[in-house]
């Protein structure tokens, strides 16, 4: 059988505007997208450019959005698409070349919710000591593969004006060290997420939680942030 | 542009950043890689990491050392592997200190399970010593490292493709990268390069490895005269996702999984009586294959059952839950009720760039030191994996000889003088650019990459014979006569993956030969190198390390000795 698939193309050497360019790929139900664009890439056309490493969801290169929803082609079969795709980079980033957008800010706005346990406490010799409970509470959150289709697909990251919102995928990092029995960082973390660019950005919009890879709660955990900091102020 | 840094680590896995954690306190560190940080393939490592802490039952370094040695068929450096799993406690505590989100028993101590060829007094049973996150283990050490390297402010430089070593009188100063945004090359000196960039397993058709494992590195240093080791072990993971490849981690058997033929027999008791399905890895691949070439795959088909039903939906879901989301999002299948279709997929190289145990490179069979240069993780060749690696050891591996190698130039760098290189090696390596890109010949990248992938997978998978290993040689002559003639279509400068992946497919090419030819000089059978032809170990002969050298008139091979110290080799048998 073969896909059509409608490919956003921009190359900054050459284009003043995107355009969009129809691919027709002979593709099985059980091929993934990944492999018709590999296959575009290979038999018809080699500018084209997307990044991609493990092929299987587990590395986070190759989030695009697909008929307009926000996922990774290494994780959708041919089979669940229609006759025709519609393929385009990552919205709120900018776009370097055709698929591929500059994840400079995501890894910046990353780092800055100090993604890293923090503890005043000297380690033991051996391991610190956590329950299954306390590990199971972080079980989805350390899930994530930063592959930012949630920041890309949240509304407050989208809008012009709340474009400085840190994003889901940094506050889902945050969850897992904040809710980490280990970590002692909270009050360090609290000058960046205790703010409208913060946790308080998020306005409970849920499109973050509908197209994250990995099915984490990220509306949620961002939600158990913010009534963290809430009976944080409240006990002061 | 010129960039200088004390130290140049290649590859930003686990190795990488481990070496450059450990590095970045009094040394100026940049780490260079093809793809963003956090992309690596390390990331894909799901099982866990060995280390005999004995939070689940006894267990000593000792049993630890003595697997690790029967896994490797006795080729793996005893004295090595002592260093490893003496040092894996301590390697574990240290994750655990940086923050790993490590499973845990009821008692709070990081959870352990039972793993291939893991056991306890000398091969008695099964032993529980693997330490993990559920089974994404790799990607949750890979983020925590990454985050450590960022919070020690180590340079990145991502998205930056290596095309040539520089050496200035005989030591190694230097990478030149090529930018993938911008297509622009540059120099960055250093006074160390640490190579840290896995292994190479796309020059097969099916692979558990991710598309950017094509393994430059380890043929970057063969053109400079430098040996590989023990290229010949290629190990087949048995349960690779029929029929994409994807890893379905050992931690699968390890929680209870059961391999199943089409009759629904547990046909591992018949291979390996003692500890069945959690056998090392080559001898349950040849298993599967023997099971298939007997009619008993599935349905007749090529591929096996990995039953684990029987564990219950919450252990699955729990401690399972990448793997069962494979088998649901590419084959539609609920591992909780159905059993999931497997067949072996090449997974690791336990040859490669040979070291000494604190990662500097080795020039030739005598152990002299190429000065600047170090290698850890899958690329190296320490040997502590021998002729098959057991499960869990890798990250170790990384783990321990990653901080290793990362100590030692550390301190090798002190004192050192950058020397201005002339003539500049960024000309050459622009010319050599040039060229490929003017070329229009009638060749395409793919094409050949498609054959290549054909020629290995037939010849140079887990049965070999000298008669097939001859054609495979041949028919990888005939590919690099044709790579002659490639042309690269795409002449962009911003992410041109057409370049990129020619470049690679040249250095695949080569590795490919390295595999082949020290494959038909090895004419016995041990570990993931298996001869129908030489069915038995042949330790008169063999019990040595291969060393394959880049000669005018084709590979050469030389050998060295295997450090033996404390287990004679035995009859191997699970």
């Amino acid at each position: 059988m073969a896909i059509r698939l409608k490919v956003f193309r921009f190359d900054p050497e050459k284009d003043e505007e995107p355009y969009y360019k129809v691919y027709a790929v002979n593709a099985g139900p059980t091929d993934r997208l990944l492999d018709c664009l590999n296959r575009i890439r290979w038999e018809q056309d080699s500018t084209l450019a997307f990044r991609m490493s493990c092929g299987h969801g587990v590395c986070g290169s190759d989030g695009m959005r697909i008929d307009g929803i926000c996922g990774l082609p290494c994780q959708r079969l041919v089979g669940s698409l229609g006759p025709e795709a519609l393929i385009e980079p990552l919205p709120v980033f900018r776009v370097i070349k055709d698929l591929i957008v500059d994840l400079t800010p995501f890894f910046e706005r990353y780092r800055s919710i100090k993604p890293y346990l923090i503890s005043a406490s000297p380690p033991p010799d051996d391991e610190r000591r956590q329950s299954p409970d306390e590990v199971r509470l972080l079980e989805s959150a350390v899930r994530c593969i930063l592959c930012a289709c949630c920041t890309a697909s949240c509304p407050v990251n989208q809008n012009p004006e709340t474009a400085d919102y840190v994003g889901p995928a940094a506050l889902v990092r945050a969850f897992r060290y904040l809710f980490d029995s280990r970590d002692q960082g909270f009050v360090e973390r609290v000058p960046v997420l205790d703010r409208k660019q913060g946790a308080w950005g998020c306005q409970t919009l849920w499109k973050c939680t509908e197209v994250c890879p990995k099915q984490i709660p990220v509306t949620k955990s961002i939600g158990q942030i913010k009534r963290r900091i809430h009976e944080a102020k409240k006990g002061t | 542009m010129i960039l200088d840094h004390d130290a140049v680590i290649v590859g930003s896995g686990l190795a990488g950043l481990r070496a450059a954690v450990e590095a970045t306190e009094t040394a100026g560190v940049a780490v260079v890689s093809k793809v963003l940080p956090t992309r690596s393939h390390s990331g894909a490592a799901q099982g866990g990491i060995t280390a005999a802490l004995g939070n689940e039952e006894e267990d000593r370094w000792e049993w630890h050392l003595f697997d690790t040695v029967k896994g490797g068929d006795y080729l793996g450096d005893q004295d090595a592997i002592e260093i490893m799993v003496r040092d894996a406690p301590r390697a574990i505590f240290e994750l655990e200190h940086m923050g790993v989100p490590f499973s845990r028993n009821p008692d709070g101590r990081i959870a352990q399970r039972n793993f291939g060829g893991h056991t306890r007094q000398y091969g008695k049973a099964p032993v529980r010593r693997a330490c993990h996150a559920a089974d994404h283990t790799g990607r949750v050490v890979l983020d925590t490292l990454y985050d450590q390297a960022m919070r020690q402010n180590v340079k990145f430089y991502a998205e930056y493709y290596v095309l040539s070593l520089v050496f200035d009188e005989g030591r190694c100063t230097g990478v030149v990268t090529y930018n993938l945004a911008t297509g622009e090359l540059d120099l960055l000196r250093a006074k160390a390069v640490i190579l840290a960039t896995g292994g190479c397993g796309k020059i097969y058709r099916t692979t558990s490895n991710g598309f950017a494992t094509t393994g430059e590195a380890l043929s970057l240093v063969y053109r400079e005269g430098i040996p590989l080791e023990d290229m010949e072990f290629v190990q087949f993971h048995p349960t690779g996702l029929f029929p994409l490849g994807i890893l379905v981690s050992e931690a699968a058997r390890g929680e209870g999984g059961i391999l199943r033929n089409d009759a629904g027999e547990p046909f591992m008791e018949r291979y390996a009586p003692a500890i069945k399905d959690l056998a090392a890895r080559d001898v349950v691949s040849r298993a599967i294959l023997t099971e298939i070439r007997a009619g008993r795959g599935i349905g007749g088909k090529a591929y096996v059952h990995l039953d684990l039903t029987h564990l219950g939906e919450r252990k699955i879901t729990e401690k399972l839950w990448e793997i069962t989301s494979f088998a649901r999002i590419y084959l539609g299948i609920d591992a909780v009720s159905q059993p999931i279709p497997v067949a072996p997929t090449c997974h690791y190289l336990m040859g490669g760039i040979p070291t000494d145990t604190d990662g500097r490179v080795l020039a030739d069979e005598k152990g002299r030191v190429v000065p600047g240069l170090f290698a850890a993780g899958e690329c190296a060749c320490v040997s502590v994996h021998g002729a098959n690696r057991l499960g869990c050891n890798s990250l170790l591996d990384l783990l321990v000889f990653g901080r290793r190698a990362g100590r030692v130039m550390k301190e090798d760098v002190q004192g050192i003088e950058v020397p201005a290189s002339r003539p500049d090696p960024v000309e050459a390596v622009k010319e050599r650019l040039a060229a490929l890109m003017g070329h229009d010949g009638v060749e395409r990248s793919h094409l050949i990459r498609q054959d290549m992938q054909a020629i290995m997978t037939d010849h140079g998978s887990v049965f070999r014979t000298e008669e097939s290993l001859k054609q495979g040689i041949d028919a990888i002559l005939a590919l690099k006569e044709r790579f002659s003639r490639v042309a690269v279509t795409n002449k962009g400068k911003s992410f041109n993956y057409d370049l990129m992946e020619t470049i690679e497919l040249g250095h695949q090419l080569d590795l490919c030969e390295v595999i082949l030819v020290s494959a038909r000089n090895r004419k016995e059978s041990r570990g993931a190198h298996f001869r129908e032809d030489f069915p038995e170990r042949d330790d008169r002969n063999y019990l040595r390390h291969t060393l394959i050298f880049d000669a005018p008139g084709g590979p050469r091979i030389e050998y060295k000795p295997v450090a033996i110290t404390r287990f004679q080799p035995q009859v191997r048998a699970y």
